[in-house]
């Protein structure tokens, strides 16, 4: 028996509220599954268990609000769970071939005790079924209430579905309406972040410029032959190059943590997406070092629909081992950022800029992008840096092999 | 005034009462008796009086040993005539006495009705505010001591129709021994609804128990998913229903009304709309009841709080049956509640 917990999704998070359970008990679990939805100043974040076994016991109703640490459920054990499951696989073959394909919908309707019931509602013609309380939430919150399951009396939508699914929205699209609450409490989770990395963190800072004529060369032959969406972008170039520098270069790649440096185990690459509106969340590629540019660049396209989508893993929230931030193609030549506590070096990415460049002695134009450090000086030093810079820079030159 | 010998309970109990700072154990019946005894002595414009209050002591045995005490002009029995009675009753209060007129039951109040509607009801407005009718009745109401369809009905939502009157319904030992002090206080007619079923009713009372205010209702038992609005008899099922939701894991509210006129918007709104669902509990009859004012009300005052329509345990729409399983059946019952609270929960299937 063991206890799920709710994680810390961030150095800076304190509790979380449980908006969803993606499991009742009974339920067996693998780890890597995501088990309960949690709403944290971030925003939702789909929790992943890590455990392999059953869902013993649901501990937290969905609404609470816990702290950090809270047993949300307990699991039994793998073994204890396969014990019980002697005849289950017989048993669910056979009702797996009478039952009938299970209803899309599992709220279905379900039949008001006419004791109470002032009259049945009208058949759903057309008509969404939601309480006032829903739909008041729903207006307040510019929340499209085709999108919401309901669980109330006959199935339909009530206030408390509403806020669950707050965070199902499109943040952008609240945030075009009006102030949306989560944006401004990512803004405060942003502020008390940066502010705590300003005042425990020595930054150091350091610039250096690359050539990645190379890469665009090769990246325009790779997609040459490629439909739109398996084509390969440069941001996954130089994820895939910071994760592989940051295997070579260790001291850059872990957590500064209660006066000591920790080195991570594996290279996840946080991600800086921008949310328009005002937010910003870095989720994490994980083993970014290990799997390929195409792999990557697939997590990275999903990565960004699910964060404008509110929906992104916890593993994914908590396990950034170092940070990349690029402003893109209408960013500006070079960002110096602030460090991610408790990680312990951010690389900055600039925009590619067409230079005039001495290449083999003679001037050429060549696409330039300046790469930045910045740098936990607790944890690493500038020479050190220099030196992870420009393995980076290295790498970039030959994109083929990456 | 003749001062009569208290009988010995009362003697008992009073002293009970003002002896010791613990709380007494006594009956629903003794609350109210004592409470009559409390008036009476405090103040000598307050009389008793109805059919067989005195040398028989009540017909629920409420005012037992009250004659012996205080003799048969201030414990008086009044023919059956319950319009004359409580018409002289308008005219005490009317000249400066604060008369108690007990109806034997709601039932027999409608013989009353000219007295209490065109009479006590509309004086101060038809006098020009010249004078008020600070008149108390009490009278029995409810079903469950197969007394039948003639003594067994529950007709203060009626009552609680009439504006210039007040509508109390005490459900509790503290209320029924509180509650009609400051209903002598109030300067017009004021309607006390006692249940019948609770006059046995056990329990304990603070020894210092008095007055208690009249004009909010109370939050019996607090909870967050479903709120259960009743009042009088059907109290004690509906927390007895909540302790059944709790077995379930829903965590009802139960609001005592206490009052019917005025009713406690505020509280009954509050609670609405932070448990988003109600279920209204009243032994009166379902059609044009006080259940459906209330029921207007929350829809007025908190639709936009709701996750459910809400809905309403009340009495069949029959006359109250004599046979004992077809009474209990035509009345709200714990279990009725708790299916119509877990039905506003979508969880009655």
């Amino acid at each position: 028996m063991t206890e799920f917990r709710m994680p810390s999704l961030g150095a800076d998070m304190e509790a979380g509220t449980l908006v969803e359970w993606m499991v009742k008990p009974g339920d067996r679990v693998k780890r890597g599954d995501v088990v309960a939805i949690v709403e944290t100043q971030k925003g939702a974040i789909e929790v992943e268990i890590f455990e392999t076994g059953e869902i013993e016991q649901i501990l937290v109703d969905v609404g609470a609000k816990v702290p950090v640490g809270t047993p949300l459920a307990k699991i039994r054990d793998a073994p204890d769970a396969m014990a019980g499951l002697d005849v289950a696989p017989a048993k669910e073959a056979l009702a797996a071939s009478l039952a009938p394909p299970p209803a899309v919908a599992p709220a279905a309707p379900r039949l008001a005790l006419p004791s109470i019931s002032a009259g049945p509602m009208p058949p759903s013609v057309g008509r969404i079924r939601a309480s006032p309380a829903a739909r008041r939430l729903a207006q307040t919150q510019k929340l499209d209430l085709a999108t919401i399951t309901g669980s109330g009396p006959l199935g339909a939508i009530i206030a408390q579905d509403v806020e669950g699914s707050r965070a199902v929205a499109p943040l952008l699209e609240k945030k075009r309406a009006e102030p949306g609450l989560d944006l401004e409490a990512m803004r405060a989770a942003i502020a008390a972040a940066m502010t705590r990395s300003k005042r425990e963190i020595p930054h150091y800072y350091l610039e250096h410029q690359v050539d990645v004529t190379p890469c665009e060369a090769w990246l325009a032959q790779t997609n040459a032959t490629r439909p739109p969406d398996k084509r390969l972008l440069m941001g996954a170039l130089a994820v895939k190059a910071v994760a592989l520098a940051a295997h070579r270069f260790p001291t850059f790649n872990g957590f500064y943590r209660e006066g000591k440096f920790e080195l991570a185990r594996g290279v996840h690459v946080g991600v800086a997406i921008a949310i328009r509106g005002g937010g910003l969340a870095a989720p994490a590629i994980r083993d970014a070092d290990r799997i390929s540019c195409d792999e990557l660049m697939g997590r990275m396209r999903d990565l960004i629909q699910r964060m404008r989508s509110g929906r992104i893993r916890s593993s994914e929230i908590a396990d950034s081992t170092i940070t990349i931030s690029s402003l893109g193609e209408r960013g500006v030549e070079a960002l110096y950022g602030i460090i991610y506590p408790p990680q312990v070096a951010l690389v900055g990415v600039g925009k590619i800029v067409a230079r005039p460049w001495i290449v083999d002695g003679a001037i050429a134009p060549r696409s330039i992008v300046t790469l930045t450090l910045s740098g936990d000086h607790r944890a690493n030093d500038g020479h050190a840096g220099a030196l992870f810079l420009a393995e980076i820079g290295k790498l970039l030159r030959e994109p083929e092999k990456l | 005034m003749r001062k009569g010998q208290p009988d010995r309970l009362t003697t008992g109990l009073m002293q009970q009462i003002a002896d010791r700072s613990e709380p007494v154990e006594l009956s629903y019946r003794e609350a109210v008796r004592a409470a009559i005894r409390d008036a009476m002595i405090r103040d000598e414009r307050v009389f008793l009086m109805g059919e067989d209050v005195g040398r028989y002591g009540g017909c629920y045995a409420v005012s037992k040993g009250l004659q012996a005490e205080f003799g048969p002009e201030r414990i008086r029995d009044a023919p059956l005539a319950e319009s004359g009675f409580t018409g002289a009753g308008v005219g005490a209060a009317i000249a400066g006495m604060r008369p108690i007129v007990e109806l034997m039951t709601v039932n027999f109040s409608l013989l009353a009705l000219d007295q209490i509607l065109n009479s006590a009801a509309t004086l101060r407005h038809m006098s020009g505010n010249q004078f008020g009718v600070p008149l108390v009745i009490r009278m029995a109401t409810g079903a469950g001591r197969q007394l039948a369809a003639q003594h067994s009905h529950s007709l203060e939502g009626w009552y609680a129709h009439i504006p210039g009157i007040k509508v109390l319904a005490p459900a509790t030992l503290e209320d029924a021994r509180g509650m009609l002090w400051t209903a002598l206080q109030d300067p017009d007619p004021v309607l006390i609804f006692e249940n019948i079923v609770l006059y046995n009713m056990m329990g304990k009372l603070a020894a210092d128990a008095g007055p208690v205010e009249i004009a909010k209702a109370a939050v019996r038992h607090a909870g967050r998913d479903v709120s259960l609005i009743t009042y009088g008899g059907s109290l004690w099922k509906t927390l007895e229903a909540a302790s059944l939701l709790a077995a379930e894991n829903i965590e009802a509210e139960v609001i005592d009304l206490r009052s019917l006129r005025p009713l406690d918007d505020a509280t009954i709104i509050a609670s609405v709309s932070k448990t988003r669902r109600a279920v209204i509990i009243d032994e009166g009859w379902r059609s044009g009841g006080i259940s459906a004012e209330i029921y207007a009300r929350i829809v007025e005052q908190a639709f936009w709080e709701l996750d459910a329509p809400p809905g309403r345990v009340c009495s069949e729409e029959t006359p109250i049956p004599y046979p004992r399983h077809l009474e209990q059946a035509a009345i709200p019952q714990a279990s009725k509640i708790v299916a119509a609270a877990k039905s506003a929960l979508g969880r009655g299937g």
